[in-house]
């Protein structure tokens, strides 16, 4: 099953790597990650994707807490959470292509963030199944580059995640 | 407030820790640090011969009194040569702080001369590492150091320092802080009440109970509360490799050792058992043969520090997270309570059955079937265990390397008090034994310190017999010598069909009464049976002397029992070559 845990780290040299190295030396994956400062510029905020059944999930969340430098931790996928995935997608756009592209860009509610002679560069923001929709749905286009920013994810409603 | 330099601010909060020994080696990175050792410290420095000896050392003086180790080396070979010990400690969750010395700070990243990156290198083996960027940082990063180090489960901490950030030129206000609060670390200082008494029922409950404790119980100073639970109830106990001694071996109650070499009623009575009361134990693989088929009747109340030592193997019924003393001074009280109410329990007919079967159990297999004693007229290798145990009274402090000689100082010598049986469990480190019998005996001069090893892990340290003489550590040492690497070759045997595969030294040992002579020790070479005894005597006889006792023993024997793997269960064991359960 997927789940999305998002952490506060102590934001130290170093610390990153700590979580990144609990997930390969105990064979865990990570399928995303996303990490950033926050409001407080002692804390980052790092969130990551993950699959696992429920026994390795127990495990995984017990080791990183275990982590000196984890702060907190929550696994969203546990309660009502909105997860958003940024994607830049850069497409050749040439000749009628340049007309199918806008409009499957509009229906996705995308933005089209820079024009060249022959190119669009889409920036879409979504869930991921909802990235790997528009995607597919690019299929006859040509795609040159993608890239995601990783799942970001916040608990709704009055749950929190701070000190 | 005092003007110190980082160098002198480290060999003075090493002071104000309270730190007793110091092991370490010196070099480039860390000459500031030892120049300020030179000139300030009162805290001894053991110089070993290879940076893997100090952290074992480090290590031996840990599990001995239960206080941190400390170890200082310098940056990449030496930090690199540390690795070894740290991962030995984490394994077996020894406290340990670990100073490493670094290239400057401008030179970092930049490949410089004895450059690595010690804290990524030795971060899946630590419990938590620091690096010091500014010297001031240096007080309150050891404080730090220490304190996780030291509480909840412990483990090695490692504390990379810049040489820059060491100079003597530049001077810093020193203050070492009594405490230390970190946000992120706490762990927990009691368990939780309501899971405490479902144990207690279920434990009282029991008609079939076992306790099985491990080396948590050992770390959590709490052998004595185990050891009082035990005989208030009546039940049975069994020890891992590395809990031995937290319940007296020679009481009528314990069942021995358990696990791969396990004796065969401990065993039997895990795998037959209806409560399992685990303690301080992990479910480490050695222990429970294919976990699929783990004590299929039993229902599991696991204690222990470390919430992710729970339910990763073995699913717990009833876990408790907390540290062993507490949880069980808890579990006492509610179990008396329990009983003033109900003083019928634990079920008397039950028990008394169970006891019977497991009496049963005893006199059938015990731990002697496969012995070969009369067999050949070489000394056996569970002899010499015998016979040091009797020369010690039972009373020695016994560090052992890998292997073979490992398992039979496991079994056969009863340890009858926590902290006397120091070995590498969890990593199985050879090479650990003399530079930890060597910690053991600066922390206690006064006391036997025997190591147990064979001839292919004493070679894997044994320069530290040069530290032995310089620091006048009079260890004895017990080799067991078979002319094979006794477990590998055992494995080949019973899996390889006989294969010795680089498993031999064919003529290349060395003469090791001489060896040990020119490092001005004493060398014993002892060939027969009947010699036995008396050089065990005469060699513990010589106080300040250390010896060698190199044994030639019968190079056939096998340790057992032996769990057979793959797909066995706890009951599943070779009792000798030719016989299993």
């Amino acid at each position: 099953m997927r789940r999305i845990i998002s952490i506060l780290l102590e934001n130290e040299p170093g610390a990153l790597s700590r979580v990144i190295g609990l997930f390969s030396q105990r064979g865990y994956n990570i399928e995303t990650l996303n990490v950033a400062p926050t409001e407080d510029e002692t804390l980052s905020r790092l969130t990551l994707t993950t699959t696992g059944d429920d026994k390795t999930m127990e495990q995984i969340t017990k080791q990183l807490n275990k982590l000196v430098d984890v702060v907190k931790l929550v696994d969203l996928t546990e309660g009502a959470h909105i997860e958003r995935d940024m994607m830049l997608i850069k497409v050749r756009a040439s000749g009628q292509m340049r007309d199918e592209i806008k409009r499957t860009t509009d229906i996705f509610r995308g933005q089209i963030v820079d024009v060249g002679p022959n190119t669009y560069t889409i920036q879409l923001t979504g869930t991921g199944e909802k990235l790997d929709s528009f995607v597919a749905a690019m299929a006859e286009a040509d795609i040159l580059e993608v890239v995601r920013s990783g799942v970001a994810g916040i608990a709704r409603g009055e749950k929190v995640l701070r000190l | 407030m005092e003007l110190l330099s980082g160098g002198e601010m480290i060999a003075r909060a090493l002071e104000d820790e309270g730190v007793e020994y110091l092991f370490g080696y010196p070099g480039g990175a860390v000459l500031h640090i030892y120049d300020a050792l030179f000139k300030t410290s009162k805290v001894p420095h053991v110089l070993v011969r290879h940076e893997q000896a100090a952290t074992h050392a480090a290590d031996g003086y840990a599990r001995a009194t239960g206080k941190p180790g400390v170890v200082l080396v310098t940056s990449g070979p030496g930090a690199t040569n540390a690795i070894t010990g740290i991962a030995t400690a984490y394994m077996d969750s020894i406290p340990m702080v670990v100073l490493s010395g670094q290239v400057a700070s401008h030179l970092i990243g930049e490949d410089a001369f004895q450059e690595t990156d010690m804290v990524g290198i030795s971060r899946p083996i630590v419990k938590h590492s620091f690096m010091i960027r500014r010297a001031e940082d240096i007080p309150a990063t050891i404080k730090k150091a220490f304190h996780i180090a030291t509480s909840g489960r412990p483990g090695p901490v490692v504390i990379d320092i810049p040489k820059d950030c060491t100079r003597p030129d530049e001077k810093f206000e020193y203050h070492y802080p009594d405490a230390v609060k970190l946000r992120s670390y706490s762990p927990a200082q009691r368990g939780h009440t309501g899971q405490i008494r479902k144990a207690a029922k279920l434990l009282l409950g029991a008609k079939r109970p076992i306790i099985y404790s491990g080396g948590g119980v050992i770390m959590g100073e709490s052998s004595e509360l185990l050891t009082a639970l035990a005989r208030k109830l009546n039940y049975p106990v069994t020890n891992t490799l590395m809990g031995l001694g937290a319940y007296p071996a020679t009481d009528r109650q314990f069942l021995g050792m358990l696990g791969m070499h396990g004796f065969y009623e401990a065993n039997m009575a895990m795998h037959h058992s209806d409560v399992i009361l685990a303690v301080g134990a992990r479910f480490d693989d050695r222990v429970t043969n294919t976990v699929g088929k783990f004590c299929p009747g039993a229902k599991i109340i696991h204690i222990d520090i470390d919430p992710t030592s729970i339910s990763k193997t073995v699913a717990a019924d009833i876990p408790i997270v907390g540290p062993v003393q507490s949880v069980l001074q808890d579990l006492m009280e509610i179990i008396d309570n329990l009983q003033e109410k109900e003083p019928q329990l634990p079920d008397a007919t039950a028990l008394g059955r169970w006891w019977q079967q497991i009496e049963e159990w005893r006199g059938k297999h015990g731990l002697w079937t496969g012995r070969r004693y009369g067999e050949s007229d070489r000394i056996m290798p569970q002899q010499v265990i015998e016979s040091l145990y009797r020369t010690t009274k039972g009373d020695a402090y016994v560090t052992s390397d890998v292997g073979q000689h490992q398992m039979f100082a496991a079994q056969y010598y009863k340890f009858d008090k926590p902290r006397r049986w120091i070995n590498s469990g969890g990593l199985g480190t050879m090479g650990f034994g003399l530079p930890a019998a060597m910690g053991v005996k600066l922390a206690f001069p006064d006391m036997e310190v025997a190591c147990v090893t064979g001839e292919g892990s004493i070679q894997m340290n044994i320069q530290e017999l040069s530290t032995c003489t310089q620091y006048n550590t009079p260890i004895k040492i017990i080799n067991l010598r078979n002319n094979y690497l006794g477990m590998v070759k055992q494995w080949q045997d019973m899996q390889y069909e006989g294969r010795y595969a680089m498993s031999t030294y064919e003529d290349s040992l060395p003469d090791f009464v001489k060896l040990v002579e020119a490092y001005g020790h004493v060398g014993m070479l002892v060939t027969k049976l009947e010699d036995l005894d008396r050089c065990m005597d005469e060699a513990f006889a010589m106080k300040d002397k250390l010896v060698f006792l190199d044994i030639f023993i019968d190079p056939m024997e096998h340790v057992y029992p032996m769990h057979v793997a793959p797909n066995g269960a706890m009951k599943d064991m070779w009792l000798s070559k030719n016989e299993r359960t």
